[in-house]
């Protein structure tokens, strides 16, 4: 790896060049990356679904676990009327807890530091909760931007804001994953470069920094995935149980 | 072909940022659009195949286990629930025996002893009776003795007094008149002899 704390972030072909039209999808180190993120969700899931045992051992109980989890935390948010995407948001939840934690392995590629990839989920999300807004609530749904109790003469103001707020959710959603997974991991290759730079004298301070540093990106793993879903439960809970 | 449309502005405007970064430093390599598509097609397409695979088998299954787990509990419960009913009701059920023998037994026990009390009495009884009248018998041969006795006695004096005169003055002496003379005596001196 090159000293420079971005080259991290570099993405690189692996194997030959494939091109549809115009279009460039030859696999690359994220598609390697997302392939094994995904392989090994449905692995543990598929193991933790086989048997049904009262007593569930170690990988049942993680399955399990999980999907209650994200079941009570969809419940808690939108309520008993977002059922129907469970799935989706398990599989969102899952796909980028483990995108950001196989980042965590020294010398792997954070599919979820590239804003490319966290820009095309939360426009997926942005634009299915739209859709799913307009067709349970039809032109209805525009009363999102017009909440209630508002002196008419701050009408017009308020309801500008809130078209830019929802406008800018995709960004604020892709940014805010996209920084952080970006910021942890250059700070934490850069404290690794001072390591090296100030040896064996001087390289145990950000040694130590970069073990907390550690810990702290774990943290930061398991809680932007975590914002990730529990936004895009809020999301939902906007289209499908219209307050304002 | 209108997320096409979208996907591609969004695409256009990215590349103008990045020329503004790309002037300034080494650039951020997720500013370089060069990649971009390819990430989008293996980023939907993975995840699309995982959406996919999870939500038609995987997570149906896990749900329908923790359902039938839930479920066998609750009738775990309910079995043991119903096991515990059972036995509390034959507890119930030996108490009232236990109870009710006890009752039994000490009712036997009375009644038995009342039986033994009241023969007792009846024997106790016929006994008394037949004690008082061997008493009442003895007594009767007593008076009777105790009657007889100072007639006998004074029968006696009567000849050996009147046997004694003739005796020492050998003449006959009237019987009636010694008779006489030991009633009066015996009479006077009764009290002496009997304790009357």
């Amino acid at each position: 790896m090159a000293a420079n704390p971005m080259s991290q972030f570099d993405v690189y072909r692996i194997g030959p060049e494939i091109k549809v039209g115009a279009l460039d999808i030859s696999f690359t180190n994220a598609s390697l990356f997302m392939i094994l993120s995904t392989v090994s969700i449905l692995l543990i899931f598929n193991i933790g679904s086989k048997k049904n045992s009262i007593l569930p051992n170690k990988i049942q109980l993680l399955a399990e676990l999980s999907y209650t989890f994200v079941s009570k935390m969809i419940s808690d948010t939108a309520g008993s009327k977002a059922k129907p995407y469970f799935a989706f948001i398990f599989s969102l939840f899952m796909f980028v807890l483990f995108c950001n934690m196989f980042g965590m392995i020294p010398y792997t590629f954070t599919v979820t530091s590239h804003i490319i990839v966290t820009f095309v989920l939360a426009s997926f999300i942005f634009i299915g909760v739209t859709v799913i807004g307009f067709i349970k609530h039809g032109f209805g749904y525009l009363k999102l931007f017009v909440p209630s109790g508002v002196p008419a003469v701050l009408l017009p103001l308020i309801v500008v804001i809130e078209i830019i707020s929802y406008l800018s959710r995709p960004i604020s959603l892709s940014v805010r994953l996209f920084a952080n997974m970006m910021a942890g991991h250059t700070m934490m290759k850069v404290f690794g470069g001072f390591v090296i730079s100030l040896g064996i004298v001087g390289g145990w301070l950000p040694l130590s920094f970069s073990v907390a540093l550690t810990g702290l990106e774990i943290l930061v793993a398991f809680l932007q995935a975590y914002v990730f879903a529990i936004l895009t439960c809020i999301y939902l809970n906007d289209a499908l149980n219209l307050h304002h | 072909m209108v997320k096409k449309i979208y996907f591609q502005s969004i695409f256009f405007n990215l590349f103008f940022i990045k020329e503004a970064f790309a002037a300034e430093s080494g650039g951020m390599p997720q500013l370089n659009p060069e990649f971009w598509v390819s990430q989008i097609f293996w980023l939907i397409l993975t995840f699309g195949i995982m959406y996919l695979v999870l939500s038609k088998l995987i997570l149906p299954k896990i749900s329908n286990n923790l359902e039938s787990r839930k479920s066998q509990i609750l009738e775990n419960i309910e079995a043991a629930e119903k096991q515990r009913e059972d036995s509390d009701a034959k507890l119930k059920e030996y108490d009232e025996i236990i109870s009710k023998s006890k009752l039994e037994a000490n009712s036997i026990f009375t009644q038995v002893r009342e039986k033994s009390l009241k023969d007792i009495g009846a024997k106790r009884e016929v006994l008394d009776k037949q004690i008082d009248n061997e008493i009442a018998e003895a007594e009767k041969e007593i008076d009777a003795l105790r009657k007889n006795a100072p007639d006998k006695i004074n029968k006696i004096a009567i000849e050996t007094s009147s046997q004694l005169l003739q005796k020492l003055i050998g003449a006959e002496v009237n019987n009636s008149s010694i008779s006489a003379i030991v009633d009066d005596l015996s009479k006077r001196n009764g009290d002496k002899y009997y304790g009357n």
